[in-house]
């Protein structure tokens, strides 16, 4: 678990304090992650994805949670990924943040905040589009055509 | 437009969990059949990945590597990964399911005596098979104990129904047979259950008598190998069991 934790510690944090914004609580999430990874190991299938890529998703998604004050809709072993790069370096994965601010950037600002709002917030489509004053659907097509987008990018 | 298009944004908002309520345990059951929107959340999932992995920040502190190996330290892993493992099985079980556990369960029972002979000789391997069978054992209790309290749930208007399910396994012979609400039979008669076959004539399945609460289960009669059924009933026949039906049948499998 020493070595799990040493190689991704630093994503699952990085990721915990983004959403979350306050240390204390980024090392609360960073603790339930790693235990749940401690109490369940087998939630994790080897054969659909890297561990630090899902990782980055399970504590994202505990993170809002977390934010939101929500009991966890998603059991962790319901959460399967595929095809996403194991990102577990330093300097993999500040490429790839590079390569997401990329893919970012093209983007409408309106189509770019949607997809920050949705991911990073947490916020429901609905909020979102409370929020925005635009339609359910557009913001639905919007966080849709965004993640999109990202898959092209790591695709080339 | 393809038949799953009308999923293609929710399922986005599933990948992110930002899908709630209704909208959500309706595409829980598309998905639950879906092989191809499976796999579209799968790689939705995996482009969230890389928006995650795109957060960079300080290292975690220091004590939060300490606090951390000290919980784990304190928690055993085998023991707890366990009980999570049984809880969040259960929450899987449909019937069909439980049926598949329930027979395996009582093949297993049945081929128990033979295992402690194996067990007494065979290292950890058959250490590891006896922990699953008393896993499934303990699974299986509740549904088979004679002491279980059983409850059939039916709508409340209806008077109870007699009613019986039969699990089958054919490649390992094994059956299980609960049955509720069965009407008291006089002394003398037993009800017997019949595997009827594709082709030729029934077979015994098992001779049983309802509890005072009209209920009974057979578990694991004698049947020939490898007998495809392409049904199951019931007749009241004597107590000792007949060879063939020699009353009508009261019952019989509706299929599912």
């Amino acid at each position: 678990m020493a070595e799990l934790y040493d190689r991704y510690s630093s994503v699952v944090y990085a990721v915990a304090l983004r959403v979350l914004g306050d240390t204390g609580a980024a090392e609360d999430v960073l603790q339930e992650v790693f235990m749940q990874l401690w109490r369940n190991p087998s939630a994790f299938d080897a054969a659909r994805g890297s561990l630090g890529s899902w990782l980055a998703v399970i504590t994202r998604n505990r993170a809002i949670d977390f934010l939101r004050k929500r009991r966890p809709e998603t059991d962790i072993e319901d959460v399967v990924l595929s095809v996403a790069p194991d990102l577990a370096g330093e300097a993999e994965r500040s490429r790839a943040a590079e390569k997401v601010r990329g893919v970012m950037g093209t983007m409408t600002p309106a189509q770019r905040s949607a997809l920050e709002m949705a991911y990073w917030e947490g916020m429901s489509h609905s909020e979102i589009a409370d929020k925005t004053g635009e339609p359910l659907g557009t913001i639905k097509t919007r966080i849709r055509t965004g993640l999109i987008a990202l898959r092209k990018a790591f695709q080339t | 437009m393809n038949e799953h298009e009308q999923y293609a944004e929710d399922l986005a908002l599933y990948a992110i969990d930002a899908l709630r309520g209704e909208d959500r345990a309706k595409l829980d059951q598309h998905l639950a059949t879906c092989a191809a929107c499976r796999l579209e959340l799968e790689q939705l999932r995996g482009d969230t990945a890389a928006l995650a992995l795109s957060a960079t920040g300080p290292r975690p502190p220091q004590r939060a590597r300490q606090r951390l190996l000290e919980a784990v330290g304190r928690e055993p892993r085998a023991a707890s990964s366990k009980v999570r493992e049984a809880r969040s099985w259960w929450g899987w079980l449909g019937w069909a399911a439980t049926a598949a556990v329930i027979v395996f369960a009582a093949s297993l029972w049945r081929e128990n005596a033979a295992l402690r002979q194996t067990l007494a000789s065979a290292g950890s391997q058959a250490a590891e098979s006896a922990r699953e069978v008393d896993e499934l054992r303990r699974i299986a209790a509740p549904i088979l104990a004679p002491e279980a309290q059983r409850v059939t749930l039916v709508s409340a208007k209806a008077p109870p129904q007699p009613q019986g399910k039969a699990f089958y396994l054919r490649d390992r012979g094994s059956l299980v047979f609960l049955a509720n609400n069965m009407p008291a039979l006089p002394p003398q008669k037993a009800y017997e259950l019949w595997l009827i076959p594709v082709s030729g004539a029934p077979i015994p399945a098992g001779v049983f008598r309802p509890d005072a609460h009209g209920s009974a289960s057979v578990v694991n009669p004698p049947l020939p190998a490898n007998t495809e059924a392409k049904t199951f009933a019931i007749t009241v026949e004597n107590e000792a069991g007949s060879a063939a039906p020699t009353t009508p049948v009261l019952m019989v499998g509706a299929g599912e």
